[in-house]
């Protein structure tokens, strides 16, 4: 490194208040940015990142502190700054970005108003400067008709504008560094390269060291400079991306980017072509809110006429954006929703004119496997009975469901004494695993799985997607995958549909979608996904962890 | 067992919560000894009128205008606040639980009729209803358990609506739909057992109220003339407030630390019972 | 729509739920112990059976349910109230004569609760932990558990009858004739107590539940926000905690309104305060079940105009209503 660092950690070791799960949230961490420079902290859940990044804006929660070590900017170490000096420094030198762009900006206050506050904390300026400053930034990160977004409040602007209107906050006094925490994860994924891209072109034009913390190897490669692995609060590798994620040599870096879905989808099954065994045809649903003497109702068609066939043994994918009405139609398709108009056909029977107790009793045929794995289990029903109550209400005898639990569990991958045991005493993944044996007691035909991965660390996923597959094959079923994530959709799906506000804009088989995308919305998409494109380590490197593990 | 346990070690972290525990303990024993402490009816002139306190031995609380034992006023009053603030708490959530969870599970149309039931009953002043219904149905321990629980039960309502709402929506109650789990065995299996533990927290509150609504209405002489209670004990005594102080000074006590003691105990259960939610403020 | 229509809007709505009062109300009347046409005739002196049925028959007593309750709701319309037999005067303006002294009670005591209530709790939060918390909470404790007549009699026995400071019952001195500013300055010393009393429960509730508000403010997202711009401590509680924290505290201020005026009753009734709740429990006493109803009518219709003050109040505080519907 040729130019003197802008900030340096050393040694950071941060204690946890007695009683949690371990004794330090981050342990001899050491790392350091250079002017310009973009480094990426990649850790799964708990690996400390998050509490690396607010140890270094001195933002931490008061029963967490640092311990030992030192962080050094300027020539100070920021860790004997006073309150006083902590407030000089933030905003100034040292900007943030949070991951959750809806709760993260005040919501009675106009956004104008919350960028010149940056000002006004450092007695920058008159406040009419103030006022013009904050409109020349808003212009500058690039939110549509400036003069009106000085003037609005949070909540009349999407998850991507308040993200760029926090960017325009942080921005606000020139800082050397910008600590940004998950700053894309809560955001759509074209959104999350506009966002992407911004930020990489405000460190082009302004200069400022950026540190990045993420997940996403996937972002990791597209924005990245130099990148710190960290598990258990500790680094494990770090390096240039390039180094990193193309020659991973830590077992555990390895197995990480081993287990990332890459975007191109494996050769294709060879299946016999069953006939299908649910059609769907013009299936429409339109939501009503509100509305009453002196306001008008919000109506929005979150389904149009979407049609759609899948056989045995087969994987349809259903990708989109969230307000693309691919939930809703899996909920219509578990009839979780009545559908407005179209013909769901389940074997030849009607399925979307079923109702009351004939609905109830065919329901078991088409189950569904929910996306959190924390609110998807009844907290106060042992896992015996999470798994037994659904085939005893199907008039199962209790002994013959018990025994078909015990088998399932087994098949599940967990162990059989995990039927005596509480929702709370199992891992995220672990309860995944119980929801998929909770839907397969049911004996269905049709599993509907509604972003059933997408709240796991990226090493679990793998695990949790390679044991639905295997159960699809196992016991022929028609697998209907819901996700927002087309990576992870590439790796099971045997076909794909795209959809966007309420329709599907492309169907196809999926190496068809991912090669040769026809409408312009799936190039789009793909084309927004990070990490992927040319010369990305990040294949090179799977190839290597592959190999390896 | 180990739940028991956790349960108690959390509820005792909160010191008020095990002195209010203590608190209601006492009055509970007063209340069932009273009839072997004070085996006299608490109507009964037992002494000269006006004994101040302590001027007599046995007469520790001193007695009233007509030389009654104010004594055994508290004693015999205590139970008729316990058994008023229960059963009108129990009545309350009878119609409260069924109608906010009618309004929670089933929603649209019989969500917008029943809250606004439950909000028409919110907005009339409570204590002027209390007051109108035990004037017209003449008072008595029924029709005061009844006045109190009519003005009691909204907030039950919706409260469980609220929490049958967010819990009608969770994955675990939408796979008890897909599993062909009947309405009933989803209200009453998945959801309700989800419920309890704020509902409770909302009942230890609800039974504070009611005995301070039952004060309120015997102290406007509105108490079931043939019970002595704390209300009408001080209701009694305002007219002749500068000469015996004590007359109201002692039942007000005994319904302040009850009424006190009920609220730690409900502060209690809240940390006890919903540990995400109790608040780092200690 | 904007906020005439919001206005508008809970006007309409406040007018509704005042109609499905009275007719609860009439309900009532009817469901009220004796024969109103009997009672009438005793209090004319004159108690035979012809007499009664002509009373019935002038006041439409022999009429169906629904003629009456119709004629009843008429009478609402155009603010009749029916007859207080015992005081021989139209219920209403008995009523009306007395609402300016209940206006005054309640109102002050609202605004004190509410002032004080958000200031004590806010206060506690910042200092939470604390010897400043632990006393306002303390305080705050007691003072919910504490009835009210009996705080009212108390402050009577420490300031009126020890201390001799502050007059205990009435509205103003009576025989003293004071006139402009030395009359308001009397009515401001008689209100002390009364107003003091009915705000303390209020003020406790409104410190608990700013104190736990804000507690729980300080903990989301935005607040961080604001410290990583390097915002000292003092304009984040302002702008950012307080600001935020203070919604759930009017919501509140809105159903308490019941409780307010409720309250009002017990005051009155226990410092001689010449308003309607005094009125209620003087009804009360006579068993004037035409008055005690009129009374219940207008406290409601009250209480529906504190929500419509806490509505307004609402709409200054958060943006997100006047700009979505």
């Amino acid at each position: 490194m040729s130019q003197e660092p802008v900030i340096t950690v050393k040694d950071l070791t941060v204690a946890l208040p007695r009683g949690a799960d371990r004794e330090h949230a981050v342990e001899g961490v050491s790392l350091s940015l250079a002017p310009g420079e973009v480094l990426c902290v990649v850790g799964e859940s708990g690996s400390g990142k998050s509490v690396t990044a607010n140890a270094m804006m001195g933002l931490l929660p008061k029963e967490v502190r640092p311990v030992a070590g030192t962080i050094e900017m300027d020539g100070r170490n920021l860790l004997t700054l006073s309150e006083r000096e902590w407030q000089d420094l933030r905003g100034s030198d040292i900007a943030m970005i949070f991951q959750e762009p809806m709760t993260a900006l005040n919501p009675l206050q106009r956004i104008g108003d919350q960028i010149a506050e940056v000002f006004e904390a450092h007695g920058a300026l008159s406040s009419k400067e103030r006022q013009a400053k904050a409109l020349s930034l808003i212009e500058e990160v690039g939110l549509p008709d400036p003069e009106k977004a000085v003037r609005a409040y949070p909540f009349e602007l999407s998850g991507g504008q308040r993200q760029r209107a926090m960017i325009a906050m942080a921005l606000a006094l020139e800082p050397k560094l910008l600590i940004a925490d998950e700053p894309t994860t809560a955001l759509d994924v074209t959104t999350q390269a506009q966002i992407l891209e911004l930020m990489a072109d405000l460190r082009r034009r302004r200069g400022m060291a950026i540190l990045f913390i993420t997940h996403d190897f996937g972002v990791v490669a597209e924005i990245g400079d130099r990148v710190v692995v960290m598990r258990y609060g500790e680094v494990v590798e770090q390096g240039t991306v390039g180094d990193v994620l193309g020659r991973p040599t830590h077992p555990y870096t390895q197995r990480l980017i081993a287990a990332v879905p890459p975007l191109t989808p494996p050769p294709p099954r060879n299946r016999n072509d069953d006939a299908p065994i649910l059609t769907v045809e013009g299936l429409n649903k339109t939501f009503r809110s509100g509305g009453g003497l002196f306001s008008k109702a919000r109506v929005v068609k979150a389904v149009t006429d979407v049609t759609f066939k899948i056989g045995r043994g087969e994987t349809l994918g259903i990708v989109g954006e969230s307000g693309s009405g691919k939930s809703t139609a899996g909920r219509c398709i578990v009839r979780l929703l009545d559908p407005d108009s179209g013909a769901i056909d389940l074997l030849g029977e009607d399925w979307s004119a079923k109702s009351g107790a004939a609905l109830r009793q065919a329901r078991k045929r088409v189950q569904m496997i929910f996306q959190d794995p924390y609110a998807s289990l009844n907290p106060r029903r042992k896992v015996a009975s999470i798994l037994t109550e659904g085939p005893v209400a199907n008039g199962v005898a209790r002994e013959k469901a018990l025994a078909r639990a015990q088998e399932l569990i087994g098949l599940v991958g967990l162990d059989p004494s995990a039927l005596d045991r509480f929702p709370h005493e199992f891992s995220g993944g672990q309860r995944q695993r119980i929801g998929i044996a909770r839907a397969l007691a049911m004996d269905p035909e049709v599993l509907v799985a509604d972003e059933a991965v997408s709240a796991l660390d990226v090493s679990v996923q793998a695990q949790v997607l390679e044991l639905l597959a295997d159960i699809r094959d196992r016991f022929h079923l028609a697998l209907i995958f819901i996700t927002h994530d087309l990576c992870v959709a590439a790796q099971i799906c045997d076909r794909i549909a795209v959809m966007r506000r309420g329709e599907i804009v492309e169907m196809g088989p999926t190496e068809a979608v991912f090669g040769n995308p026809q409408h312009s919305y799936t190039q789009a998409l793909l084309g927004a996904v990070p990490g992927w494109g040319e010369n990305s380590p990040l294949a090179e490197g799977r190839r290597v962890a592959g190999a390896a593990s | 067992m180990t739940k028991s346990k956790d349960f108690w070690r959390r509820y005792s972290r909160n010191r008020g919560a095990v002195v209010g525990l203590g608190l209601i303990w006492v009055v509970i024993l007063v209340a069932l000894l009273a009839p072997l402490l004070y085996p006299d009816s608490p109507w009964r002139m037992v002494q000269r009128p006006f004994l101040p306190p302590f001027a007599v031995d046995g007469f520790w609380f001193g007695t009233d205008t007509l030389g009654r034992d104010i004594g055994s006023g508290l004693a015999h009053g205590a139970r008729v606040s316990l058994v008023i603030g229960l059963v009108s708490t129990v009545v309350a959530l009878l119609i409260g639980v069924p109608i906010g969870a009618a309004a929670g599970y089933f929603g649209g149309r019989w969500d917008d009729a029943l809250m606004r039931f439950t909000e028409f009953f919110q907005t009339i002043p409570s204590f002027a209803l209390a007051i109108v219904l035990v004037a017209i149905l003449e008072p008595s321990l029924g029709s005061i358990v009844l006045a109190i629980a009519i003005v009691g039960w909204p907030p039950v309502a919706r409260l469980v609506r609220g929490e049958f709402l967010s819990l009608r929506s969770r994955e675990y109650v939408q796979a008890a739909v897909l599993s062909g789990q009947t309405s009933g065995a989803i209200i009453f299996k998945q959801i309700l057992p989800n419920t309890l533990s704020p509902v409770i927290v909302l009942a230890s509150l609800m039974v504070a109220t009611a005995i301070l609504l039952e004060s309120s209405l015997s102290f406007l002489g509105l108490g079931d003339p043939n019970v002595m209670s704390w209300g009408y004990m001080i209701g009694a005594a305002r007219t002749v407030l500068r000469q015996a102080w004590w007359m109201s000074v002692f039942p007000g006590l005994a319904i302040l630390l009850t009424v006190l003691a009920l609220n730690l105990i409900g502060e209690g259960l809240n940390d006890a019972l919903n540990p995400r939610l109790a608040r780092e403020g200690r | 729509m904007g906020i005439a229509g919001y206005i508008l809007a809970r006007i309409f709505k406040a007018c509704l739920v005042l109609l499905a009062i009275a007719v609860l109300n009439f309900i009532l009347i009817h469901a009220a112990p004796g024969d109103p046409a009997a009672v009438m005739a005793g209090e004319a002196g004159a108690a035979d059976e012809i007499f009664i049925q002509q009373l019935r028959e002038k006041f439409g007593l022999d009429q169906p349910f629904h003629v009456q309750l119709g004629r009843y709701m008429a009478g609402i319309l155009s603010f009749d109230l029916g007859f207080s037999y015992r005081q021989e005067m139209p219920v209403a303006d008995l009523i009306l004569d007395r609402l300016p002294a209940t206006l005054l009670l309640t109102g002050t005591a609202f605004f004190i609760s509410i002032i004080l209530g958000v200031l004590m709790g806010a206060l506690a939060a910042v200092r939470v932990g604390r010897w400043a918390d632990s006393v306002i909470t303390t305080l705050a404790l007691i003072f919910y558990a504490t009835p009210l007549f009996w705080i009212a009699l108390m402050s009577i026995l420490l300031f009126s009858v020890t201390l001799g400071w502050l007059p205990a019952y009435g509205m103003e001195t009576i025989g003293a004739d004071y006139t402009g500013l030395q009359a308001a300055g009397d009515v401001a010393r008689h209100l002390v107590l009364p107003a003091l009393t009915l705000g303390l429960f209020f003020m406790a509730v409104y410190a608990r539940m700013t104190r736990a508000s804000m507690l729980e403010t300080a903990g989301l997202d935005f607040v961080k926000t604001a410290r990583a711009k390097g915002l000292a401590e003092g304009p984040i509680l302002r702008r950012h905690i307080l600001r935020n924290a203070i919604l759930p505290v009017v919501t509140l201020a809105g159903l308490q309104a019941g409780q307010i005026v409720g309250g009002a009753i017990l005051t009155e009734t226990v410092f001689a305060w010449p308003g309607i709740g005094r009125l209620m429990f003087d009804a009360l006493l006579q068993r004037d079940y035409n008055l005690l109803l009129g009374v219940f009518l207008v406290s409601s219709a009250l209480v529906l105009l504190f929500n419509l003050i806490t509505d307004l109040i609402y709409l200054v505080v958060d943006p997100r209503i006047s700009l979505t519907k």
